[in-house]
C-alpha cells in the first residue's frame, strides 16, 4: 500500500523548492552534459531532414515593417575598427585564411563587384523575438570557391572586430563558426546591404554573415577574417563560438 | 468517494500506460519551468510573422519600470489592460529582482536562458519519444481507442457532467466520457500542438516544413500559441488533481502506479 502522506509531502517539497532542483545544470559537468546530448540529436535530426538545400522562408517587401533591430555589439570601439569606420570602410578588406589552397584578401569594393544575392528573411534572436529585413551580399560559397578549401576543412570560423566582454584581464573578441553545409548553403551570404542601403554600423558594417537556418547569434557582425579549420578547439574556450563558450548550443537551428 | 460499496480489484492500467504517464508527467514539469525561463528572455507575446518593435502586435507583456529613486514596480499587460503585479510578475523576490516570472517558477532558478534551453530541449525530445512509444503501444493494445468517446458515451454526457458536478464518481473499468474527452484533448490536441508550435520556432525546421509556419500564422503567433497551450495544460493538471482527490486518491494513484483499481461492486467492473 502506498504512503499517501509521503507522496504528498514529496510533491509539495518538489513544488516549493521550485526550481533550484536543476540549478546544478548551470555548471558544466555530468548533469549538464546529459542534457546537452539533446543538442547533438537536434543537429543530426535537422541535418538529416533538411540537408544542405532546404531553404529558409523568404518574405515579401510588404513584410518589412520596421528597421532591423540591432542586438549585441552596436558600436565597436577598437582602434582599428574606428579607423576603418571613420574612413567609410574604404580600406576594409576581408581575409580568407586557414585550410585553403589560395588565401584571399578581398577589398570591400571587390566583394561588392561580385554577383550579389538579395533575400528578405526573418532574423530570430535566441531571446525569442523575430524581425524581417532585406539583406544583400555575396554568397559565402562564391568566396569559398575562389579560396578553394582543402579537403580537411570542416568549419568556417568568423573572426570579428567587436568585443562584447571587456575586463581588466583583456577583452574577448566575438567569433562564430558554422559547418561547411551551412557555409555552402545558397542563402548563406556575407551581407553588406540592409533594406536597400549600406549595412549600418549597429547591424554589423561593413560585413556580417547571414546563416538563415540558425538563430541570430550565429550571424557574426563586423567580420574581418574567415578562417577554415578542421577543429575549433583552440579558439576561445573551445566550443566554437563566443556564445557557445558561455553555455549556448554551438548549433542554433532551434 | 461516493457511497458505492467496494467491488473487486481489477488490472486496469497496463505497464505501457503507467510508464509513459509518469515519464511525460516529469517531462511536462521540467518543460513548463524551463519554458518560463526561456520566456523571461523576451517576456512578450506577439501575433504575426515578427515582433513589433516599431508597431504594436503584443497581446501580453510582463515588465518592470522605475524612476531610479523608488523601488521598481512590476506590471503585466494583457490585451492593453495593465495590472500591477509587483512581487509576482515583473519584479519579485526579496531582492526585488527584475524578471518576468519569479525564481520559484523557473528552471534554473537564476536567470540563464542558455541552461533553460539545454534542459528544455532534452525533455522535449524525451516527451516526443515517449509519446511515440505510447502511440504505438496504445494503438496495438486498443488503449488508444478507449480514449475516443463512443456515440453512447456522448449521449450520456449530460448525466456524466451532472455526476461530476455532484462529485459522484462511478469506478468502472472504462473511462467515463469526461475523462475520455479530457485525456483525448491532451494527447491528441494539446501535446501535438505544443510539439508543432515548438518546432515552428526553429529556423531550421521552418526550412524543412515552411507550410507549418503558414498554417500556424507565423513564428510569433506560433510562440503565442505555444504559451497559451501551456496554460491550458496547467488547467488540465489542476482539474486532474482535483478529480483524483475527489474520486479517491488512493484508488486512483494505485491504478496509475500498480495498475490495480478497485471498481464499484454494483457495476461489476463494466461500464455503467
Amino acid at each position: 500500500m502506498l504512503n499517501r502522506r509521503g507522496l504528498l509531502l514529496g510533491a509539495a517539497a518538489l513544488g516549493m523548492s521550485g526550481c533550484k532542483v536543476l540549478d546544478g545544470a548551470n555548471d558544466s559537468g555530468s548533469l549538464r552534459s546529459v542534457f546537452e546530448t539533446a543538442g547533438g540529436l537536434t543537429y543530426r535530426a535537422q541535418r538529416f531532414l533538411g540537408g544542405g538545400h532546404s531553404l529558409a522562408p523568404e518574405y515579401a517587401e510588404s513584410d518589412i515593417r520596421q528597421g532591423q533591430r540591432p542586438n549585441g555589439s552596436v558600436d565597436p570601439d577598437g582602434a582599428e575598427y574606428v579607423g576603418l569606420r571613420d574612413a567609410g570602410f574604404a580600406a576594409y578588406s576581408l581575409a580568407v585564411t586557414g585550410l585553403v589552397e589560395k588565401p584571399l584578401n578581398i577589398p570591400l569594393a571587390a566583394l561588392k563587384a561580385m554577383p550579389a544575392k538579395t533575400q528578405i528573411t526573418r532574423h530570430d534572436c535566441v531571446e525569442g523575438w523575430s524581425c524581417i529585413a532585406k539583406w544583400t551580399g555575396v554568397p559565402l560559397a562564391a568566396v569559398l570557391n575562389e579560396a578553394k578549401p582543402k579537403v580537411n576543412a570542416r568549419f568556417a570560423v568568423f573572426h570579428c572586430y567587436d568585443a562584447l566582454e571587456k575586463s581588466l584581464s583583456g577583452e574577448v573578441k566575438y567569433y562564430e563558426s558554422i559547418d561547411l553545409i551551412d557555409a555552402y548553403h545558397p542563402q548563406t551570404i556575407l551581407a553588406y546591404g540592409l533594406n536597400g542601403a549600406d549595412l549600418p554600423v549597429e547591424n554589423g558594417a561593413p560585413l556580417r554573415v547571414r546563416v538563415e537556418r540558425q538563430l541570430g547569434y550565429k550571424m557574426a557582425k563586423y567580420v574581418h577574417t574567415i578562417e577554415l579549420v578542421d577543429s575549433f578547439a583552440s579558439y576561445g574556450l573551445g566550443k566554437g563560438s563566443y556564445w557557445a563558450d558561455r553555455g549556448y548550443e554551438w548549433y542554433a537551428g532551434i | 468517494m461516493d457511497g458505492d460499496t467496494k467491488g473487486p480489484l481489477i488490472y486496469r492500467q497496463s505497464w505501457w500506460t503507467r510508464g509513459t504517464h509518469w515519464v511525460w508527467a516529469v517531462c511536462l514539469f521540467f518543460l513548463m519551468l524551463t519554458g518560463l525561463q526561456i520566456f523571461n528572455a523576451h517576456p512578450t507575446l506577439n501575433i504575426g510573422l515578427q515582433t513589433g518593435f516599431d508597431y504594436d502586435n503584443a497581446i501580453l507583456e510582463i515588465g518592470a519600470r522605475g524612476d531610479g529613486i523608488s523601488p521598481y514596480t512590476g506590471f503585466t499587460k494583457i490585451f492593453g489592460h495593465e495590472f500591477d503585479t509587483t512581487g509576482y510578475l515583473g519584479v519579485s523576490g526579496t531582492d526585488q529582482e527584475i524578471r518576468a516570472f519569479p525564481a520559484a517558477l523557473t528552471i534554473p532558478s537564476n536567470r540563464s536562458l542558455a541552461t533553460g534551453r539545454v534542459i528544455h530541449f532534452f525533455f522535449a525530445w524525451l516527451l516526443v519519444g515517449t509519446l511515440l512509444v505510447w502511440a504505438v503501444a496504445s494503438a496495438i493494445s486498443g488503449h488508444m481507442r478507449s480514449l475516443v468517446p463512443t456515440g453512447r458515451d456522448l449521449a450520456g454526457l449530460p448525466q456524466d457532467v451532472a455526476n461530476h458536478a455532484r462529485l459522484r464518481f462511478h469506478h468502472t473499468r472504462e473511462y467515463n466520457v469526461l475523462q475520455k474527452l479530457a485525456y483525448a484533448s491532451v494527447l491528441f490536441v494539446a501535446l501535438p500542438l505544443m510539439i508543432l508550435t515548438g518546432l515552428s520556432m526553429s529556423p531550421s525546421f521552418n526550412a524543412i516544413a515552411p507550410w507549418l509556419l503558414d498554417v500556424l500564422g507565423g513564428r510569433q503567433t506560433a510562440r503565442t500559441i505555444h504559451f497559451i497551450t501551456m496554460v491550458g495544460l496547467i488547467g488540465f493538471f489542476v482539474v486532474h488533481m482535483v478529480m483524483i482527490l475527489a474520486a479517491g486518491p488512493i484508488n486512483e494513484l494505485r491504478s496509475i502506479i500498480t495498475g490495480w483499481y478497485r471498481v464499484d461492486a454494483d457495476k461489476g467492473g463494466e461500464d455503467a
